[in-house]
């Protein structure tokens, strides 16, 4: 009786190690390869270089991809926010019927795969001449985002009592202030959680971003994905240094976001 | 009173319904009805004819359901019971949770370019294998099913654990007390009480998992062989509306991904109510 939890425990070290060495193992490689030259077997790298980061910042515009993915991931939270923060207020506050259809409906995005509506979403796109553009990367991220922020959302409006709204309706508070001075500060943990959650996951979206990319508004993540794809274009070292670059970023952005969320809030939450 | 509050929502929802209308019903349904036409706009079902006997693009469904199927199953099959074993916290629960979050976080392109060279002929991995002798010659690992399958796992299995982590914990413990108290031992414990309570956060699980698995498209690309064995039902569909700029197949081969995808839900769904009927025992505690 007592062997076996410590076999389940054994067990369970074993598969997180094994985890944590394969995910730390890619993370390196990547890092000490860009910083490599002639790498080809043993260890670890004979002379280390900086040159390859010469070579990607000559062959991309690093400060203007960096810059379209957060113009991009700033401008999908707070659309979404605003798109969002009054759906989940409904939903959260008001029983009407078809509202669990409306849930459902808003929650489709979620159970539909990116790339069966991101094609012909695209196809909209080239119509309406948004692709190419920051402003088609940005529309086309909201479709998943929406939905993640409403889950997000929901629970800490329910949270807050409707008491102190009732009380600023009696005294005749109009629902704008309401929502300005009592809603917003009260759901502050809420907002800021979604918002922050979003913005770690805009920042590493890609399949709908890759199906609007054009000239020089790409993300950072999609000009990575070109780059590894046309390999023998560039030595596969460049490659590594714009995925350094990307890893830094998206790094800096996860762990200042833990400050806030824990892990388990990176995914959907179940109910 | 009831009446201004229900007027105060249906403002309030107009612009998520506006957005849902937008930016995902109606591209949605213009992809269905490009699907049915042809490029000169007149009805037909070609597009699905065309699909259907092209014996390389009808292949992409075997080839992604390969893929999908057995990592979506595994990677929650793994979740499970580890997060069953982590559901009153071990040590170091903050460093583990953060290690899994990490692969989810940076996404499949920086994942599937680092196994590159981590999981190459020369790399790390290959080096460890030989070292401790469980081969003689390096394992491949890239450019070939493995690394297409291993690349959506690391993807998978942290999302389906985290979000079970998050589904177990919520289960009142006192049912795991009372079951003990009554001489269940630890296997009848999960097996007749916690399992089925979990039933309905692990179908959820599946299907998250399954949508981003069945959609795999950059790993596949990078890691497998996507002219052949790995030409993934995505990729057939990006190659006809962004190389051969046939939307209207393009579109077909869309809506065929999202049928799969929502039929596969469905028997999962179907599995869910077959197995879970309580849904009042999981209690707020």
């Amino acid at each position: 009786m007592r062997f076996r939890p410590r076999f389940g425990n054994a067990l369970f070290m074993l598969a997180i190690a094994a985890f944590v060495f394969v995910v730390l193992g890619i993370l390196l490689t990547v890092v000490l390869n860009s910083l490599s030259k002639g790498w080809y077997s043993g260890l670890l790298p004979k002379t280390l270089t900086t040159e390859w980061y010469k070579y990607a910042s000559e062959d991309h515009d690093v400060p203007q991809l960096i810059g379209v993915t957060f113009v991009a991931a700033i401008a999908d939270v707070l659309i979404g926010l605003l798109i969002a923060f009054p759906a989940a207020y409904a939903l959260a506050r008001s029983e009407f019927r078809g509202k669990s259809l409306l849930l459902s409906l808003f929650l489709l995005p979620m159970i539909v795969p990116p790339m069966a509506y991101g094609i012909p979403l695209a196809m909209l796109c080239y119509k309406l001449r948004l692709a190419g553009r920051i402003m088609g990367t940005i529309v086309v991220n909201l479709v998943p985002i929406v939905p993640f922020m409403i889950l997000v959302l929901m629970p800490f409006i329910e949270q807050v009592g409707t008491n102190l709204e009732s009380a600023a309706k009696m005294l005749g508070a109009r629902r704008g202030t309401i929502f300005r001075r009592i809603l917003i500060p009260l759901t502050t943990p809420g907002i800021l959680t979604a918002g922050i959650l979003s913005l770690v996951k805009s920042i590493s979206m890609f399949e709908l971003s890759y199906l609007v990319v054009g000239g020089r508004n790409q993300t950072i993540v999609v000009a990575l994905f070109s780059d590894a794809y046309a390999a023998g274009a560039r030595p596969p070292q460049a490659v590594d240094a714009l995925a350094v670059v990307y890893f830094l970023i998206a790094m800096t952005c996860l762990l200042i976001s833990l400050r806030f969320v824990s892990p388990t809030q990176m995914v959907f939450k179940l109910k | 009173m009831k009446g201004s509050s229900g007027n105060g929502a249906a403002l309030l929802l107009i612009p998520a319904i506006a957005f849902i209308v937008l930016l995902f019903l109606y591209p949605f349904g213009y992809g269905l009805f490009t699907s049915l036409t042809l490029a000169d706009g007149s009805f037909s079902l070609a597009n699905y004819g065309r699909f259907f006997s092209d014996a390389r693009d009808l292949r992409t469904i075997g080839v992604t359901l390969g893929i999908a199927l057995p990592v979506t199953l595994l990677a929650v099959g793994m979740a499970v019971p580890l997060s069953y074993h982590m559901r009153r916290g071990v040590p170091g629960e903050k460093l583990i949770t953060f290690f899994l979050i990490v692969p989810v976080t940076l996404g499949t392109v920086l994942v599937s370019e680092g196994m590159l060279s981590f999981m190459g002929p020369n790399g790390w991995l290959n080096q460890l294998i030989l070292a401790l002798r469980l081969a003689d010659k390096p394992i491949r690992f890239t450019h070939n099913y493995a690394g297409v399958a291993i690349s959506v796992g690391l993807q998978g299995f942290p999302y389906a654990f985290l979000m079970l982590l998050g589904y177990i914990s919520g289960i009142n413990p006192d049912l795991e007390k009372a079951s003990r108290m009554l001489g269940a031992n630890n296997w009848q414990t999960f097996w007749k009480v916690l399992f089925p309570l979990m039933v309905p956060g692990i179908a959820i699980a599946f299907c998250l998992n399954f949508v981003m698995a069945f959609s795999v498209f950059p790993s596949a690309v990078l890691l497998g062989q996507p002219s052949g064995p790995q030409r993934v039902i995505a990729l057939a569909a990006y190659q006809w509306a962004f190389e051969k700029f046939n939307f209207n197949a393009a579109a077909a081969i869309s809506m065929i991904m999202a049928a799969i995808e929502l039929l596969v839900i469905a028997i999962v769904l179907g599995w869910r109510s077959k197995m879970y009927k309580g849904a009042s025992i999981v209690g707020k505690g």
